[in-house]
């Protein structure tokens, strides 16, 4: 490049970096809309739900979640639906900020109002709503203020099974098989080795009470009160919420440091 | 500086002379070299007549695969084995320095080791350091007094537990082992679950890989089965083999003799002084 532009540019270099260490503190107008605009923007989550498990099955999608939602570390609330329908065909679970997961209802219930105004006989599927939801959570992403949930959507539409996730960052893909947060640790691997094609709904749901099971013994803001939800043709089922059996008797467990005194 | 302060002899153990060289390098910009991490997952279990131990074989500088094939179940005494997970060169030094340890305490007592003596001489060892010496270790035997499974954790707190797993790939092996794990499996059963463990944590975490080791100690013997299972073999290997296209010409054939050998006979004088 000619020389008068690469010192332009050099002169531009050294204007930001004096503007980044000198001119911000110092402009008054500029630091005080700041500091209002960082008030606005999410940053740290505060009234969380832990993980969602979901899979395809022969008939369609099941998912399971349990009901609690943790303050930091207190358990606060034990009986948040974290799965709801979403119109005819769709099945919505969130893991993470509720109050953003009930931000995200309300987007989807104003955009199922539109579609239903339309009345022409078609409503939004699956994979139309995992769309909305993708774009959703990308532009939210860029703008710095993300919505703080990783969502599982899934439904049954004209005999095809759907079942996608989307992340607080926008990632979104679908398979036959999905979990958030701590379930991509420890249920994943289970689905991984388990899953097949053909589940039954008794098989579907064994196999989600598997890993919701490891999920309560080994993630610490778990609780025992789980809900799992059918998502067919016929529409949206979700259970009543009940607790899975657990095992403490292990000899170890009674009685860990007999023959090996002073360990714990 | 007075000639008469005595040269006091080192107290042994770890000196931190060089620490505030290091930070000063660092804060003038020196990166530190990267530690050989064994990305792991480790894993032990207690059937009925003992312990299975099991552990993959992937070693990682990073992102780097450094050793495809290495060992992390290590020797202890002939009764005791022990996986490590965390920094390669922690959990070898610190096995290597206990195993010695139990050897001469063998020696003197003219007893088997127990392993709950390599349970507090690593546990010892790893909290004087606080955490610096970053070995994550599962312990396993069968000694007079039974069957024993400990996890160490890097800061020395330790737990006694029928089923353990460590390293990177923890939650994945532990989520086979509470979705899996009975009390009084037999010797079989054992190993099959604890080779499904070590293969989910293969398959499923990234710092883990390769192939599959086990050890299964019971009272009075043991059984070290290096790659017991190798589920990652090399999947296309060219039944050619190499071949050259052109056949390869002889230009020139020229035998260069090395140097006679000369023999030095003088002896006695030449180094006298």
């Amino acid at each position: 490049m000619t020389m008068e532009l690469w010192l332009e540019q050099e002169e531009e270099a050294d204007r930001e970096t004096f503007e980044m260490t000198f001119m911000i503190p110092i402009e008054n107008g500029h630091g005080v809309k700041n500091a209002e605009a960082d008030s606005q923007r999410t940053l740290y989550p505060y009234v969380t739900g832990t993980s969602v498990v979901a899979i395809k099955y022969k008939d369609g999608i099941l998912m399971a979640s349990d009901m609690g939602g943790s303050y930091g570390s207190t358990l606060r609330y034990k009986n948040i639906e974290r799965m709801k329908a979403i119109g005819k065909h769709s099945l919505l679970g969130a893991s993470g900020e509720i109050s953003d997961f009930q931000e995200i209802l309300r987007y989807l219930d104003e955009l199922m109002l539109n579609d239903n105004m339309w009345d022409d006989g078609n409503s939004l599927g699956p994979k139309e709503v995992h769309n909305y939801l993708t774009r959703v959570m990308y532009n939210r992403r860029n703008k710095f203020n993300p919505l703080w949930n990783t969502l599982v959507l899934g439904g049954v539409k004209n005999g095809e099974k759907y079942l996608g996730m989307v992340s607080m960052i926008g990632v979104s893909f679908e398979d036959n098989h999905v979990a958030t947060g701590f379930g991509n640790h420890l249920a994943r691997p289970i689905l991984r080795d388990e899953w097949r094609e053909d589940l039954s709904f008794e098989e579907g749901v064994k196999l989600l009470e598997k890993c919701m099971r490891v999920l309560l013994y080994r993630d610490r803001s778990a609780i025992n009160k789980l809900q799992i939800a059918k998502m067919t043709e016929e529409g949206v089922t979700v259970s009543e919420p009940y607790s899975l059996k657990t095992f403490w008797d292990f000899k170890a467990f009674t009685n860990p440091t007999v023959g090996a005194e002073g360990s714990w | 500086m007075s000639q008469s302060t005595v040269d006091v002899p080192p107290k042994g153990g770890f000196s931190f002379d060089l620490c505030k060289r290091n930070d000063m390098l660092t804060q003038k910009g020196l990166k530190a070299p990267s530690f050989l991490k064994t990305g792991t997952t480790i894993v032990g279990l207690i059937f009925k007549d003992g312990v299975i131990l099991g552990a993959d074989t992937r070693a990682t500088e990073g992102p780097i695969v450094a050793d495809k094939n290495c060992e992390k179940i290590h020797y202890m005494a002939p009764n005791i084995y022990c996986c490590g997970a965390g920094t390669a060169a922690d959990t070898e030094a610190v096995t290597d320095m206990v195993s010695s340890q139990l050897r001469l305490h063998r020696y003197q007592t003219g007893r088997d080791s127990r392993v709950i003596t390599a349970l507090t001489l690593l546990k010892k060892h790893l909290f004087s350091y606080q955490g610096h010496v970053s070995a994550a270790l599962v312990l396993g035997g069968v000694d007079i007094t039974g069957p024993h499974l400990h996890t160490i954790y890097p800061h020395g707190s330790t737990d006694t537990l029928p089923f353990a797993t460590m390293g990177s790939g923890s939650l994945a092996a532990m989520s086979v082992f509470e979705a899996k794990y009975k009390e009084g499996l037999t010797r079989d059963e054992g190993i099959k679950l604890v080779a499904e463990s070590i293969c989910s944590g293969i398959f499923n975490d990234l710092g883990s890989g390769s192939n599959v080791d086990i050890c299964v100690i019971t009272k009075g013997n043991k059984e070290y089965l290096r790659n017991y299972m190798e589920p990652n073999p090399r999947t296309y290997v060219s039944s050619k083999g190499y071949s050259f296209t052109k056949k390869t010409e002889v230009l020139l054939t020229k035998i260069t003799p090395l140097l006679e050998r000369v023999e030095i006979t003088e002896v006695g004088e030449a180094m006298e002084e």
